[in-house]
């Protein structure tokens, strides 16, 4: 017998190949050879070396247990060697592992599918940049459609679906009240405590009525009931419409005649654009009502005196000014909420980015359009 | 006890004693008993909302049955904690019923990830073991680099099979593993199950509907009734039972076309 090389890693499995003085090669396998055993038994064979030449024979009467994986590993050397040359011929394999081995031949044309090379970076840019403007321009087509919709809706008042708007009236308003309540009581506890320090030494007490009043009412109680319902509802309608689109309810809704837009899209614009405003109101008043309560505690003003210089402080312009930006706030949660939302693909992951997008641009838009407000009142002198 | 005459004395792969499940008022299982031995194609069968699939949930401890036993390899699972119940995952594979492929991964990733997670193999054997079980299961080779939502609903079969056999398991659960598919790649699936059987003498436990599939492939059948085991035993002898619901079971006319078909392929 020849040289003797790569015996087993452990006792019970392994390989050996042993080269004849013909030249002819047997490869001996014993053991368990399975998905357990497979990384030390690839590394054994990777570290055999092959004389050339000759026909192989695979001895695998001392296998034990052979499972697809130890098949696949045994099917990838036999090739290995065919391929080199010579003829590979199989020996006392039991019955089911040769079937095994056979059907592993027949099934497994095993061509790794090609990996696709990394674009250069020019294209990359220019695959962002169009997607960047189709996602524009599919924002133009959501809102062309969903004003179609409602048109349409509003031409056929009876048409529209009451019951879904109620429900969004109340999950996205009535439930919001205590979360928006809070915030905006503390937002205005801390305004006046913040401005506390600065009147004070003005001997400016009184002031923290306009300071707090004008504040909230102007900017602070549109903005932050907006942002609280972007998070809290502008999310939730990405998430459901998006997990409606994964599961093919969407695609149900349009087989069974009823629009997407009509179901889905304007109960919540409509509903949101009815509750935001009423939200405004509301927190305006829990707001000042933080002012309120710090005032008294921190500089002494009572509720009385309070509430008297609340009628010169705010102008009845400065209520105005802050709740016409409700329902424009209630729009953009709304309406990108609800395409952030058909803009989901196949994926559990979709839904998460898109939601995440939904919130983040939701925010923004209604940040950038406060300032687009406080510019045009500012032109208009309120 | 449901011991059969000339049965071998091995322990039972799944040996299920006495399973009450209800769910509010509703009685699912009322004292399931049932035994699977290895080496078999055993098939659970029954009308829809007859609580299969339920007790194919209890078995592979995704639900706690309200009494009863349940063995799997000789072990008792009900109340195994997640730990304890690791070294059994690893031995049993699952395919369920819409496949439940993770959907922000590849075919190829969604089969890798089993590998990765439960063995040392280097990436490339790895990746290669895992086109060899995307192989194995009759998808094409560019299948593994697609995402779930990219791929057919039988596809979308084949791919969960595939990760279901990634670790080379002993004991196989499908659920409605031909539901959905044409005929000719049902009955490829069926091909695939039995020579997995007889080349890894695998142990396989699959819900289903399909008559064909049943014929061909089952070994033993149990028909859950009721609440109850109402018939186990062969095709030939369950379709020569008197039980009113094994009967209406077999006996429908799509389970006289089965049987037709059956004694024509003999």
């Amino acid at each position: 017998m020849g040289v003797e090389q790569g015996t087993g890693a452990a006792r019970d499995f392994g390989a050996e190949l042993s080269v004849a003085a013909s030249g002819a090669r047997e490869l001996r396998c014993w053991g368990q050879w399975s998905v357990r055993t497979l990384a030390a038994l690839e590394q054994l064979l990777a570290q055999m070396h092959w004389p050339e030449g000759g026909d192989v024979l695979v001895d695998g009467s001392g296998i034990t247990q052979l499972d697809t994986s130890g098949a696949w590993l045994l099917h990838r050397t036999m090739s290995q060697r065919s391929a080199a040359g010579g003829a590979v011929r199989l020996q006392g394999f039991r019955a089911e592992f040769a079937a095994l081995l056979q059907l592993l031949a027949s099934r497994a044309l095993l061509h790794e599918a090609p990996v696709a090379p990394a674009p250069p970076w020019l294209a990359r840019v220019g695959r962002q940049g169009w997607t960047a403007l189709a996602g524009f321009w599919s924002y133009l087509a959501f809102i062309g459609e969903s004003a179609l919709a409602l048109l349409t809706a509003l031409r056929h008042p009876h048409r529209l679906r009451w019951r879904p708007i109620l429900h969004n009236v109340q999950t996205a308003g009535v439930d919001a009240l205590p979360i928006t309540g809070l915030l905006s009581f503390l937002m205005g506890l801390v305004i006046a405590y913040q401005g506390a320090d600065q009147l004070q030494r003005f001997g400016a007490n009184i002031f923290v009525v306009d300071l707090v009043a004008l504040a909230m009412l102007r900017e602070l109680s549109p903005l932050l009931t907006a942002i609280i319902i972007a998070g809290r509802s502008g999310s939730a309608y990405t998430a459901q419409i998006g997990t409606m689109k994964v599961t093919e309810e969407i695609d149900a809704l349009r087989t069974i005649g009823v629009g997407a837009q009509d179901m889905l899209v304007l109960p919540k614009l409509i509903a949101l654009v009815l509750v935001m405003p009423l939200l405004t109101v509301y927190t305006d008043v829990t707001g000042v009502l933080g002012g309120m309560v710090m005032a008294k505690l921190k500089l002494g003003v009572g509720f009385g005196a309070f509430v008297d210089r609340l009628d010169d402080a705010v102008q009845l312009s400065s209520y105005w000014t802050g709740l016409v930006k409700a329902p424009v706030f209630a729009l953009i949660v709304a309406l990108v909420g609800c395409h952030r939302g058909f803009q989901v693909g196949g994926s559990a992951d979709s839904v998460g980015a898109q939601t995440t997008v939904s919130v983040v641009q939701s925010i923004f838009l209604v940040i950038v359009t406060d300032a687009l407000f406080s510019i045009v009142f500012l032109w208009l002198d309120l | 006890m449901t011991t059969l005459p000339g049965r071998s004395a091995a322990p039972a792969v799944i040996d299920v004693r006495g399973v009450h499940t209800r769910f509010g008022d509703a009685v699912v299982h009322d004292g399931v008993e049932l035994s699977v031995d290895a080496g078999q194609v055993f098939a659970l069968v029954g009308g829809s909302g007859s609580g299969k699939s339920t007790l194919l949930r209890e078995i592979i401890l995704l639900q706690r049955p309200l009494a009863g036993s349940i063995r799997v390899f000789g072990q008792e699972v009900i109340g195994l904690s997640d730990e304890a119940a690791l070294p059994l995952r690893r031995r049993w594979g699952v395919m369920f019923e819409r496949g439940a492929l993770f959907s922000a991964l590849t075919v190829t990733e969604n089969v890798a990830m089993v590998l990765a997670e439960h063995t040392d193999l280097p990436p490339r054997l790895i990746r290669e073991v895992a086109a060899l079980k995307i192989a194995l299961t009759g998808l094409p080779a560019d299948a593994g680099a697609k995402y779930p939502s990219e791929l057919s609903g039988g596809m979308r079969k084949r791919a969960a099979l595939a990760r279901a056999l990634a670790l080379d398991p002993e004991l196989l659960f499908l659920d409605e593993p031909t539901a959905g598919l044409d005929p000719l790649s049902a009955t490829g699936i069926d091909e695939l199950v039995r020579s997995l059987r007889d080349g890894l003498g695998l142990t396989i436990m699959m819900v289903t509907h399909d008559l064909d599939l049943l014929w061909r492939a089952a070994d033993r059948v149990a028909v859950l009734g009721n609440g109850r085991i109402v018939g186990v035993g062969t095709m030939s002898e369950l379709s020569h039972s008197d039980h009113v619901l094994v009967r209406q079971y077999f006996h429908g006319p799509r389970g006289r076309a089965a049987l037709e078909q059956a004694w024509k392929t003999k």
